[in-house]
């Protein structure tokens, strides 16, 4: 019982991090119907700006508040990373739109691989460590000395992910661009013949996918302690598996596939074998993909003939 | 398979080739098909005909087995009309199809697609032109007749070695392509892409290579769509001769009026998923709820698209 | 390098408004230059550098700089947008249209028949081309090797190139089968059991000389077997979908190969793996050696060009098999697939059966080479089964141009030849300092490969299609109108 509420916890604090990458891939999937196989790298860049400010900001200026190096370093990071999305979607999708249909996700895949060596020739193919930031926990319960943790890390990725959802839940639902956005989704070229800027919409997809990306990424790294250039891949897998469970092109669905998948994956390490743990996590891609296509709370799809 | 042309004679009720009963089909809320009925007569050429929207092609997509109707039963029978009693005996044993001793039945809407057209023997072209654009017009065909020349090749370990027999089965392939390509009028063709061809021609291509896996039943989605009057002409040539020299049933959904009252021994009308009308094209068009349909229930505008109609039917028979 | 990136990133911006005014391409250059300091600046400018500190081990990072590196960049991002924006991309310039045949599409044409047998006459006069320029058979060694390399990437991309190319079902997960190939040998050649049953039936040596022989075949089975197993439960899906399916399949498959120790000896792998024999004579200096049977003076390098004939013939049937079978009707279907799915199960094609018969022939052609690897390197591990060989391979299928034979012997060949002039670069250490090594920009310059040919020509070095039947005259057809991949 104990162990259950510790993995529990474990669990959405991970899964918290998956969904925030998994509505990057099921946004962009929406409005271009692409899957984004760069994102997860996406994510891994984002990981490493956040590192690089925070060696900045601590090492080298000397801030010595742990909370307020956090805040800069999330609002820097975001601003880099969707740059870098920014002209990622520039320079190796638009030119593609238009094209066969599998040409963007080669282009992705492409892009993922120049990424995660990009960062690999330039930072070099250690583990980089950061001392831990906030190491305080709050012990829920004790018994037979075993206790029930919940680091204020945890507190705060979980905190940040709820708060997010609802400012982006907000962007969505109830502003011209969220408009715009679902208008693309449904009709793009419908869309532009309503005067809809459809470049300024999709880019803006990828800006928001990537600031969101970026959270995780500062997430990842004040969680875990260290990144590496190939941390990309997996979680973005995962991440992606998180989007298709929830059923790709729902953001509710994207939240609750990533917690889904941190809670599965965590639960699988704890019980069963953690050297089977990414085994795991792609099977339920591939299972999720076979029996379950639309996902939890995706709409199923009519074959147009 | 000798046709009879169907000067009076009412083949759908007599011999029917297609008995489709109660059909549904529901998308979500939406009732596209709603408790439809009629019979396809073996040799007939058969129209689909209503306004837009009234879920003809869904209709089609059913027939050939590209979506699993929400009720009904669509039974298709082979050589000769199946009776009442042998339609019941397959449906009520659960199978796909029964075969009795001179005639066998297909229950469609237990068929996958791909098998009924290759086991029932339903062709079909579509509104917007399916070809193989990036495959010459001869390679076209030749996929068409997939299911023979993969039994003649032995599932292709016969071909893979070159052995005779295979060669006497691809070059019988060939010729039943040039047959076909010579009827359409694309024998010059026959080495360019099918996406270089122009509109009519892709049309004509389409049935073609509809033709080439042996229907005995061929369902046309809009076949005159886009042509202009001289190419409906031969369109109208073509089917009449594919009903006449190989037997084959055609059903066919078309806005073109001239066309449909021209070549249909039988029309069917839909409008919102339910059947309006169904008889021979004379009594169709003078049938008020046709007209109705078409153009509102205005009194006047029925009048004059009646009028409207009978002169399309004279200049259709004079041209 | 990384600057390239940046550089068409601006590519889209407003192009140049004003024929005459050089102030928007000196904007716009401008903008591309931030963008390029936004981009790389973080990254480039600044390393995060792990210091061990002290005798305790306790790793902890620190900075360095490197700002004259991400000025060189960004200039050259500023000065080349600059040129190209009063130069290429001025507004004076007729752009020329894109389609129409490729320049190698006409050097194929006007070559024509020549080249195909040209290129193959010198493949087989390779390893004697290798040794008389270089001076000796020892001396050649790397040349062959080299030559070796390209051709088993020749080989799996033909095989890539059936289920890709023809039937434009995206695989991401091809180099599985590469592994069930490679397993497949290692495990069964070291077999104990297996080689004291054949050491009671058939001599002590039996199974160390002919075990390659008896599993090439099976290898190849296994992997086509695997690939219908694989395939089978997901092959309903869309392109995408697959493309997912299939790479994490591939990861399964390599995660597993490590973690189940006992039978795949987890991430150390499988050593010491009999080498290749030349059909049951050994290639030793012994008295049943190749050399001393065939009256030759015993060289190590009679085993690495048999080898270099193996892979040569192997990707040759590879080849043969795919020529042969794009004029059965199973070919047919697999490209009649690729054009459009409804259509084909609207003329009876089972499409489920045509994509699993794609799938499995091209695991097959994997699992052949698989096993040709593992005989060749004596060794296998899990390491050798990454995402990144699957994703070179697909580069070399996409660059050759999907569909093409020729295209993609020619992109292995640059490719593979490229990454080995990587290795040979070592005098740019000269240029760029000593701690600069060229290899490791082979992934990079992979990614940037497979982006570039996207954006700038998807249809690969040969977007001709070649019919695979004519009645009068055999007309390539043209890229534009054959569709790839469906969705």
């Amino acid at each position: 019982m104990d162990i259950f509420v510790q993995q529990l916890i474990n669990g959405l604090t991970l899964g918290s991090i998956y969904g925030l990458i998994a509505i990057g891939y099921t946004m962009v999937f929406g409005i271009i119907g692409m899957v984004n196989f760069a994102h997860g790298d996406v994510f891994m860049v984002s990981a490493f700006i956040a590192l690089i400010c925070f060696l900045l900001l601590t090492t080298v200026l000397g801030i010595t508040s742990i909370f307020l190096a956090l805040a800069i370093v999330l609002v820097v990071a975001m601003f880099f990373t969707a740059l870098t999305n920014w002209a990622i979607e520039r320079v190796a999708y638009r030119p593609l739109r238009g094209s066969f249909r599998l040409a963007p996700m080669i282009s992705a895949i492409g892009m993922s691989i120049l990424l995660a060596n990009f960062v690999q020739v330039s930072q070099g193919p250690r583990n980089k460590p950061v001392p831990p930031m906030i190491g305080d926990v709050i012990v829920l319960m004790e018994r037979d000395g075993y206790q029930v943790t919940l680091a204020w890390k945890q507190v705060i990725i979980m905190v940040l992910t709820a708060a997010l959802l609802g400012g982006f839940w907000y962007l969505v639902q109830k502003t011209s661009l969220g408009r715009a956005q679902r208008a693309c989704e449904q009709d793009r070229k419908m869309a532009a013949l309503l005067g809809i800027n459809v470049d300024h919409t999709i880019s803006l997809t990828f800006v928001i996918g990537a600031a969101l990306a970026a959270v995780a990424g500062v997430m990842y790294l004040m969680y875990y302690g260290v990144v590496n250039f190939a941390d990309g891949f997996v979680p973005g897998v995962k991440a992606f598996t998180a989007a298709v469970l929830g059923g790709i092109g729902s953001l509710p669905g994207a939240v609750l596939g990533g917690l889904l998948i941190g809670l599965i994956e965590t639960f699988w390490s704890a019980y069963f074998s953690i050297e089977y743990k990414d085994v795991a996590a792609f099977s339920i891609l591939a299972v999720t993909l076979i029996f379950l296509p639309q996902g939890l709370l995706g709409r199923p799809e009519v074959e147009k003939v | 398979m000798a046709s009879s042309p169907a000067s009076g004679s009412r083949l759908w009720e007599t011999d029917p080739i297609l008995t489709v009963e109660h059909l549904f089909m529901r998308f979500g809320g939406l009732v596209a098909v709603n408790d439809l009925s009629f019979n396809v007569g073996r040799g007939d050429i058969t129209a689909l005909i209503g306004p837009n929207g009234a879920g003809k092609t869904t209709v089609f997509n059913c027939i050939t087995g590209f979506y699993k109707p929400s009720a009904g039963r669509l039974a298709l029978a082979h050589r000769r009309a199946a009776t009442p009693a042998e339609i019941d005996a397959a449906t009520a044993i659960g199978e796909r199809s029964l075969a009795t001793g001179d005639a066998a039945v297909y229950l469609l809407e237990r068929l996958p697609d791909y098998r009924v057209s290759g086991e029932a023997k339903v062709a079909r072209t579509f509104q917007n032109i399916r070809l193989f654009t990036g495959m010459t017009v001869l390679e076209n065909l030749m996929v068409a007749q997939h299911n023979a020349l993969m039994r003649a090749s032995g599932y292709s370990l016969r071909g893979l070695f070159g052995l005779p027999s295979w060669g006497r089965a691809a070059r019988a392939a060939t010729e039943k392509a040039t047959f076909w390509l010579d009827k359409v009028g694309l024998l010059e063709r026959a080495d360019d892409p099918a996406g270089d061809l122009p509109y009519g021609a892709q049309r004509r291509l389409e049935i073609a290579r509809a033709m080439c896996s042996d229907p005995i039943l061929l369902c046309l989605d809009e076949p005159a769509a886009g042509l202009n009057p001289r190419e409906s002409l031969e369109l109208n040539t073509l089917l009449r001769s594919i009903r006449a020299d190989h037997g084959t049933s055609i059903l066919l959904i078309e806005h073109d009026m001239s066309v449909v009252m021209e070549i249909s021994d039988h029309v069917v009308v839909l409008d919102y998923g339910t059947k309006i009308s169904d008889g021979t094209p004379e009594a169709v068009k003078s049938d008020p709820r046709v007209i109705a349909a078409y153009l509102g229930v205005d009194e006047d505008a029925v009048e004059e698209a009646g009028a409207e109609i009978e002169e399309i039917v004279q200049t259709g028979a004079a041209s | 390098m990384a600057a390239q990136i940046a550089e068409p990133a601006a590519g889209g911006t407003g192009a140049p408004a004003r024929a005459d005014s050089f102030g928007p391409a000196l904007k716009d250059a401008l903008i591309a230059g931030l963008v390029t300091l936004g981009l790389l600046g973080p990254l480039v400018g600044f390393h995060a550098v792990v210091k061990d500190e002290g005798m305790n081990g306790q790793a902890a990072l620190g900075l360095d700089y490197r700002p004259g590196l991400v000025a060189i960049m960004v200039g050259i991002v500023f000065a080349g947008r600059l040129l190209l924006n009063l130069t290429v991309w001025s507004p004076n310039r007729v752009v020329a249209t894109r389609s129409g045949p490729t320049v190698f599409d006409r050097i194929g044409t006007t070559l024509g028949p020549a080249i195909k047998p040209a290129l193959l006459a010198f493949a087989v006069g390779f390893p004697f081309l290798a040794a008389f320029l270089m001076g000796g058979l020892n001396e050649s060694r790397y040349l062959v090797d080299v030559g070796i390399l390209i051709l088993t990437y020749v080989m799996l991309g033909w095989g890539l190139n059936i289920v890709v190319g023809l039937a434009g079902l995206l695989d991401l997960g091809y180099v599985a089968f590469y592994a069930v190939g490679a397993y497949t040998y290692a495990l069964l050649a070291t077999s104990a059991p297996i080689n004291d049953f054949f050491a009671g039936l058939l001599g002590a040596t039996f199974w160390a000389n002919w075990a390659f022989w008896i599993c090439l075949p099976l290898a190849g089975v296994f992997a086509g077997l695997w690939g219908m197993i694989l395939g089978f439960p997901v092959l309903r899906l869309r392109g995408d979908y697959l493309a997912i399916v299939t790479l994490a399949f591939g990861e399964i498959i390599r995660l597993v190969l490590i973690n189940w120790v006992d039978f795949t000896g987890g991430g150390a792998g499988i050593a010491s793996i009999p080498r290749a024999t030349f059909f049951g004579i050994p290639f030793n200096a012994s008295e049943d050696g190749f050399a001393a049977r065939f009256g030759l003076d015993f060289n190590p390098m009679h085993r690495i060009v048999f080898l270099y004939f193996v892979i040569l013939a192997l990707a040759l049937v590879t080849a043969f098999a795919t020529v042969r079978l794009r004029k059965l009707p199973v070919g047919r279907a697999w490209e009649a697939l690729r054009e459009d799915e409804i259509a084909c199960r609207s003329l009876g094609i089972n499409t489920t059966n045509v994509k699993l018969s794609a799938f499995a022939t091209g695991a097959m052609f994997g699992g052949f080479a698989g096993c040709f690897f593992a005989v060749r390197a004596g060794f296998v591990s899990p390491e050798s089964f990454t995402f990144d060989i699957s994703a070179m391979i697909l580069a070399i299928v996409v660059l050759g141009g999907m569909g093409s034979q020729i295209g993609v012997a020619v992109a292995a060949a640059v490719m593979m030849g490229g990454m080995e002039l990587l290795r040979n670069l070592g005098f740019l250490s000269n240029v760029f300092g000593p701690g600069f090594d060229p290899t490791q920009y082979r992934m990079l310059l992979f990614g940037l490969a497979m982006v570039a040919i996207m954006v700038w020509k998807p249809r690969g070095l040969v977007s001709t299609r070649e019919p695979t039947i004519f009645l009068k005259e055999r007309k390539a057809v043209s890229g534009d109108l054959v569709k790839e991949g469906h969705g």
